[in-house]
């Protein structure tokens, strides 16, 4: 019964995820996958289990029932993570003070799986600066990390996370904090990505504003998978007539 | 400065002094910033179990003091993740048991006396060649461990999740930093003893930590300042005839002041 689902190859399957904390149902039977070339938001209201879903994709949480499978792989079996770039949610999980430069930052990642005999050292900066232009952020390479703005460090973190010239970039809630005037020129940066390097991107978003103009995909949360597909059919679902009618803070949401 | 060239056992002092110096250095930087500084106090106090046990059952109290410090690491490590302990808990529950048990094994060994001393306050003038080379090559081997896995270490001690996420073993390489400490702590004890070696392991990397920009600066700087405290330390220590340990330890905590002032000034102006 999976023989059609195995040819077209999703990048990411997600089947029968539940996850418990407590007595308290975080996801409940989510379904869903993501193939290559997706821009997919991923919106819900506070708690709705987004965050959840995504670190279970990633391995970093286990699920109380079903399983994520990343190119084919389950998670817990999967290796090639230079294929995965991740943007965690901002600011609660850094050090201001951490002695990194941005060039280290970026170089994290690129070396994390280096052996000890590294590749050339040439090779090593040309790829971190290649990462950094494409964030725009190459002025800022001998800057300390925790001397940046909120979102020049997202930049940076997302340059971090496409180093390795990932399939697919998973970014959690990346425009918290951030001013409006940056955080279109921060989409308009991910489209590019999306478009031009061919990276599936899946953002977690309070933002519904920005799903109109940049997604494709759309998968909406609320414990269960309320809605998931185009952002076309999206807009005319009855998901989305919900959240209007509710007045949902997650139309327009601002910390 | 002569006798520095003539005398075996200065020689030998500063030779093993410089190696554990450095290797102290470079994992304190990775503990401050893991924001586990106390494990290096807390393992001292049960190393001195281990060397009680060693004097008690008359077999190399080095040797014993590392497997006890190892074992008790990695006791304190679980005792952290699986238990729900706070850190600091678990640390102050090992190391307090660790001297009870020592004070009373070495009570039993009759062995409060100058051998005992020698490993509370540190003897590395009286350093033997064995040691040295042992002390030398353990040393080398934390320095080679750290650099090999030096992006790794600082990828996880920044950003655990997504260090997780690149595909790094985060729990293996917890277990590494964790016995590489133990084996630091011993090491440690030889030069400055038992009741400073957290000093040592502390002091030069926040020192170091106070003036970098970089992780590549924070990692040189404290390994400098610990070198630099541990020779002039052997130097004052020699010629005018003070405690080599506690000499070394209040120059580390000179220089550390003299940084922590410079960079208040500077931001202040």
């Amino acid at each position: 019964m999976d023989s059609s689902a195995a040819d077209s190859k999703p990048l990411i399957d997600v089947k029968n995820i539940s996850f418990n904390y407590g007595p308290v149902e975080v996801l409940k039977d989510v379904t869903f996958t993501i193939s290559s070339g997706d821009f997919l938001a991923i919106i819900g209201p506070n708690g709705s289990g987004k965050t959840t879903l995504i670190k279970i994709i990633l391995g970093l949480m286990k699920p109380s029932h079903g399983e994520a499978r990343i190119l084919g792989k389950p998670v817990e079996e999967f290796e090639d993570w230079s294929k995965v770039g991740y943007v965690p949610q901002k600011a609660t999980h850094i050090d201001p003070l951490f002695p990194a430069s941005i060039k280290e930052v970026v170089a994290m990642e690129l070396l994390a799986s280096r052996r000890f005999l590294r590749m050339k050292k040439r090779e090593e900066e040309v790829s971190i600066e290649k990462a950094l232009k494409q964030v725009n952020m190459e002025r800022f390479k001998n800057w300390r990390i925790g001397s940046l703005s909120g979102g020049q460090q997202q930049r940076v973190f997302i340059a971090r996370a496409i180093v390795n010239q990932p399939h697919i970039l998973f970014l959690d809630e990346p425009t918290t904090g951030v001013d409006t005037e940056t955080q279109e020129h921060f989409y308009d940066m991910l489209d590019s990505l999306n478009k031009e390097e061919g990276i599936t991107i899946v953002m977690i978003t309070h933002d519904i504003g920005i799903v109109n103009k940049h997604v494709n995909q759309v998968a909406c949360l609320n414990q269960k998978l309320v809605y998931h597909g185009s952002h076309e059919e999206f807009c005319q679902s009855q998901a989305f007539k919900d959240m209007l009618a509710g007045g949902h803070h997650l139309v327009s949401h601002r910390h | 400065m002569d006798a520095f060239f003539v005398y075996g056992f200065l020689q030998r002092a500063l030779f093993a002094g410089i190696f554990v110096a450095v290797s102290c250095a470079l994992l304190g930087v990775f503990l401050i910033l893991r924001r586990d500084s106390m494990i290096g106090h807390g393992l001292a106090h049960i190393t001195f179990a281990g060397v009680a046990l060693g004097l008690f059952l008359k077999i190399v109290p080095l040797g014993v003091a590392l497997v006890i410090a190892v074992a008790a690491a990695l006791g304190i490590m679980k005792l952290k993740e699986k238990a729900g302990l706070y850190g600091d808990t678990a640390i102050a529950i090992f190391s307090s048991m660790g001297l009870a048990v020592g004070i009373v094994l070495a009570t039993l060994a009759q062995s409060f006396n100058v051998d005992l001393f020698g490993y509370l306050f540190g003897d590395i003038l009286a350093i033997e060649t064995s040691e040295v080379w042992l002390s030398i090559a353990l040393a080398a081997v934390v320095v080679f461990i750290v650099i090999l896995h030096y992006h790794r270490f600082m990828y996880m001690t920044f950003d655990r999740e997504a260090a997780k996420v690149s595909g790094i073993k985060v729990g293996r390489l917890d277990v590494l930093i964790t016995v590489l400490t133990a084996v630091t702590v011993v090491l440690g004890m030889k030069v400055v003893g038992i009741l400073l070696v957290s000093a040592l392991v502390v002091i030069p990397a926040a020192a170091g930590l106070q003036l970098a920009s970089n992780f590549k600066q924070a990692i040189i700087l404290s390994s400098l300042i610990a070198v630099i405290s541990v020779l002039f330390g052997l130097f004052l220590a020699y010629y005018f005839d003070f405690p080599a340990s506690g000499t070394i330890v209040i120059l580390s905590f000179l220089i550390f002041s003299f940084f922590f002032i410079l960079k208040r000034f500077r931001r202040i102006h």
